[in-house]
């Protein structure tokens, strides 16, 4: 097998069993939390054989370790179980939340990865002098204030003052995509500004670090322009870095949302799982972990996988 | 007489230093350079590292590397001044009208492109050509400088090729646009001798069939010999000498040109073995790990005790494996190896104290091998400490000794690695291997990073040194020239082989074999005309091809 074949074999493997993995630790670390479903369900006045009634009915007294693949092979069929507190089908319940969050994630991900990196290359262009000092600023200053923050001073005066943009971002079935666009065009804004500068920066570095390289002044003795010389012979060769964090970013948009969802009252996984953590409903906290974890080892995998398929050395072996 | 290609005036070129401990300032490094260049001559720049030879080369592009800037004179190219031309037509000028080869082909090809996108880009951008027109000039000169399956050759990415022919493609690179000029910035400088010389020709070859101008950088008299007009030597940023080759070489004027011409002025009378050899090595035969082929096969030599054995080979020879085995890096697949009477053990993390003291190694690159945070003396002091436990005064005196020995003195106890120059530097790895005393010194390629002037130098030194502490040296090079000034001893390697191996008088007499002829007739000679005699009359093709 040519072993470009065998190490992406091998990055597929080891992602399928890291996700494992975490299943078990997801399972174990949601078993030992404090605290007793059946008694959060009944309240406190409840008497000690309703308890017992309703842990028996949860299954709550089987052996943890049948429990767990039990929950294993109901997931691996796409069975997440139902919700303690409403007996609701998890699985039905988290497929529209997770779409909702995707399509957050996906129209923050369309507008901040092209925007970053091209900052990124024109931080590079213009280094030391004002264009970079002012795209490191900006971008640095909206990375260190809390996102709930912007979140807030971008709806007072994007929804309420100047009243483009609607402040809650609701959406449903019934609304056409440039509706849902509308609706969703603050928290994308809020999610861009987060992810954009950690992007731009790795961007920036791994260029950077690669205009060092001979080739590059091979590149500027051709007579190349500046922007040229960047785009086609530094930026290739700092594809492997650059990826690794925008996939960790893509990550953080779909898993690290739970904040901006709750400021815009959006209807997405975050939402959905703060809200069964309060209630203590474990399944669907279990659920919203293993998918959370699956978002981000594929992501990393995809990172990696593009990171090798980038290596010029391994894609034409000798 | 026509106007010239290129015309120099006066040229000063300065750059912002940064001193250890001193303000940053600006210093001048060349100082107000002249010449002329004429269409289809090639003026050969000369000089030692720091003499300003590739930044007047790359002047002619009106490039500055790193901090390097244009700070007076004139550049004439094709009747205008181009330090005074806008960026624009710089561009226009860089890749089109002047292109660059530079040392490293290796370094200077962007890995992840084809060798053809790289080849015909600049041709292409400039408007020379139609991408498909570059194409096949590209293919033509690939033929033309003896590339492999021309036609398919670009489709390559640069580690898919060897050196010799990554340097090729990198002329071919340069030669694309129908440039008219090309600047040769060592070309030949990080290849094999045996490679060298056909790169060498195949360059030769190029020039003349273009009728392009060149200027061709090198530090290597003997190279500059073969292929050019004229010949400017420089020092410190100044021109020392400048004529014709036929002068420069037969009838140096000035006493540093004399001193170029005749380096290598060490005559090493050798010694015939006495005892016991101190170092045998027995039928080695190693692989790298996860590797499936030997690089060492049966490997036998002895080293007598204050006695230098060269092991002499191109680069994949398997020298610098056989250093590592007898180290106890690579631990062998089959053999052993004698030290003082008694067998070493393997691996180096079994083997005893007395033996790695007795054992010492000196690398090709000093800079690398020394601790850039730790001074002179702590450097040279660890193994005092390490292996004698030596302690304050004691401690000092003995750095002190040592440090007169490598002819550098007390006043170097407290400097950085960074404040020495590259010679000075290998001097004191030179004091660092003897501190503890050792019965043998590796040396790996210890002056194959140094300008020949001193190289010259640390040779000396290591010969006076042997004479003195009776060490013997495991000399591993490339070099036969510096082979001959100091071995006793010689192994030839090939392919993982000793294919030769005794007296140096034995060694180096004829009858050869045809890899030894090969190896003895590419080292270049101080003689115009040298580079045809030896294609005319060789043997065997080099392995680089």
């Amino acid at each position: 097998m040519a072993p470009i074949l065998k190490l992406l074999a091998q990055r597929i493997a080891l992602s399928l069993l890291l996700l494992l993995m975490i299943s078990v630790v997801i399972f174990v670390g949601t078993m030992i939390l404090p605290g007793d479903v059946a008694q959060s369900i009944l309240g406190q006045s409840a008497t000690p054989e309703a308890l017992a009634n309703l842990r028996a009915e949860l299954g709550l007294n089987d052996p943890p370790v049948s429990r767990y693949f039990q929950w294993l092979f109901g997931a691996l069929q796409g069975d997440l179980g139902n919700a303690l507190t409403s007996g609701q089908d998890i699985t039905s319940a988290i497929s529209t939340r997770l779409a909702n969050t995707l399509f957050l994630a996906f129209w923050a991900a369309v507008i901040a990865v092209p925007l970053a990196i091209f900052l990124g290359l024109l931080a590079v262009r213009y280094k030391d002098r004002w264009p970079d000092k002012l795209i490191s600023g900006v971008t640095l200053a909206s990375i260190s204030i809390p996102e709930f923050l912007i979140g807030y001073v971008l709806m007072y005066l994007i929804a309420v003052k100047l009243r483009w943009f609607p402040s809650v971002a609701m959406i449903n079935d019934g609304m056409n995509l440039w509706q849902k666009l509308n609706s969703i065009a603050l928290p994308v804004a809020v999610l861009t500004l987060v992810v954009l500068a950690h992007m731009m920066r790795m961007t920036r570095a791994a260029i950077l670090n690669v205009m060092q390289s001979a080739y590059i002044e091979t590149a500027e003795l051709k007579g190349l322009s500046t922007f040229k010389v960047i785009w086609r012979h530094a930026f290739p060769n700092s594809i492997a870095p650059i990826v690794n964090v925008v996939m960790l970013n893509l990550a953080y948009l779909v898993v690290g949302v739970v904040v901006i969802e709750v400021v815009f009252v959006y209807p997405g996984m975050g939402q959905y799982l703060v809200d069964h953590v309060s209630k203590r409903d474990v399944p669907v906290v279990q659920a919203c972990g293993l998918i959370f974890a699956a978002v981000y080892i594929g992501l990393n995998m995809v990172a990696d996988i593009v990171s090798i398929l980038s290596n010029p050395r391994l894609r034409h072996p000798k | 007489m026509s106007e010239p290609i290129l015309k120099v005036r006066n040229l000063k070129i300065g750059a912002t230093v940064y001193p250890p401990g001193e303000k940053p300032h600006d210093i001048e490094i060349v100082h107000g350079v002249s010449f002329d260049l004429e269409r289809g001559k090639v003026l050969g720049l000369i000089g030692e590292s720091g003499a300003g030879k590739s930044t007047i080369g790359l002047a002619s592009m009106a490039y500055g590397r790193g901090g390097v800037e244009i700070t007076g004179g004139e550049v004439w190219v094709n009747g205008r001044d181009i330090l005074q031309s806008k960026m624009r037509d710089i561009r226009k000028l860089r890749g089109g009208e002047v292109t660059y080869v530079s040392q490293s082909a290796a370094a200077s090809f962007n890995p992840a492109r084809s060798i053809m996108e790289q080849v015909i880009e600049a041709s292409v951008e400039q408007g020379k050509f139609s991408k498909r027109d570059a194409e096949a000039r590209a293919r033509l000169l690939f033929d033309k400088l003896g590339l492999p399956d021309p036609d398919n050759i670009g489709r390559r990415y640069p580690h898919q090729v060897s050196g010799g022919q990554l340097q090729r493609c990198m002329t071919a690179l340069a030669l694309c646009p129908e440039p008219d000029l090309v600047v040769f910035d060592e070309p030949t400088t990080a290849l094999d001798v045996t490679t060298q010389i056909d790169v060498l020709m195949a360059i030769k070859e190029a020039i003349r069939d273009t009728g392009v101008a060149a200027l061709y950088i090198t530090h290597d008299l003997a190279v500059v010999a073969q292929v050019s007009d004229d010949i400017m030597v420089l020092r410190h940023g100044e021109t020392v000498e400048y004529g014709p080759v036929h002068q420069i070489i037969n009838e140096p004027q000035e006493e540093y040109t004399q001193a170029l011409v005749s380096v290598r002025s060490i005559d090493h009378e050798e010694k015939a073995p006495t005892e016991e050899p101190v170092l045998s090595v027995r039928n080695i035969s190693a692989r790298y790990k996860g590797t499936k082929f030997d690089v060492l096969h049966s490997v036998n030599v002895d080293l007598y005790p204050g006695q230098t054995l060269a092991v002499v080979g191109e680069s994949g020879s398997g020298k610098s494996t056989l250093a590592r085995v007898i180290t106890g890096l690579l631990p062998p697949r089959e053999g052993e190896i004698s030290f003082a009477g008694r067998t070493l053990s393997a691996d180096f993390n079994t083997r005893t104290r007395e033996d790695l003291r007795e054992l010492q190694m000196i690398y090709q690159m000093a800079d690398v091998a020394m601790n850039p945070r730790q001074t002179v003396g702590t450097i040279i002091g660890r193994p005092l400490e390490f292996y004698f436990g030596l302690r304050g005064a004691e401690k000092r005196q003995r750095i002190i000794e040592l440090l007169d020995e490598i002819e550098l003195g007390e006043g170097f106890m407290d400097r950085y690695p960074a404040e020495l120059s590259g010679g000075q530097k290998q001097r004191v790895c030179i004091a660092r291997a003897l501190a503890a005393k050792p019965k043998v010194i590796i040396c790996d390629e210890v002056t194959s990073a140094l300008d020949p002037l001193v190289a010259d130098g640390i040779l000396k030194l290591l010969l006076n040194l042997q004479k003195i502490e009776d060490v013997a040296y495991l000399f591993i090079t490339h070099d036969l020239a510096t082979v001959r000034a100091i071995s006793d001893n010689i192994a030839v390697m090939y392919k993982g082989k000793v294919q030769r191996y005794g007296a140096k008088s034995q060694v180096l007499s004829p009858p050869f074999d045809d890899y030894t002829d090969l190896l003895l007739s590419s080292v270049p000679e101080m003689k115009i005309g040298w580079l045809e005699e030896v294609i005319a009359n060789r043997k065997m093709e080099s392995a680089g091809n």
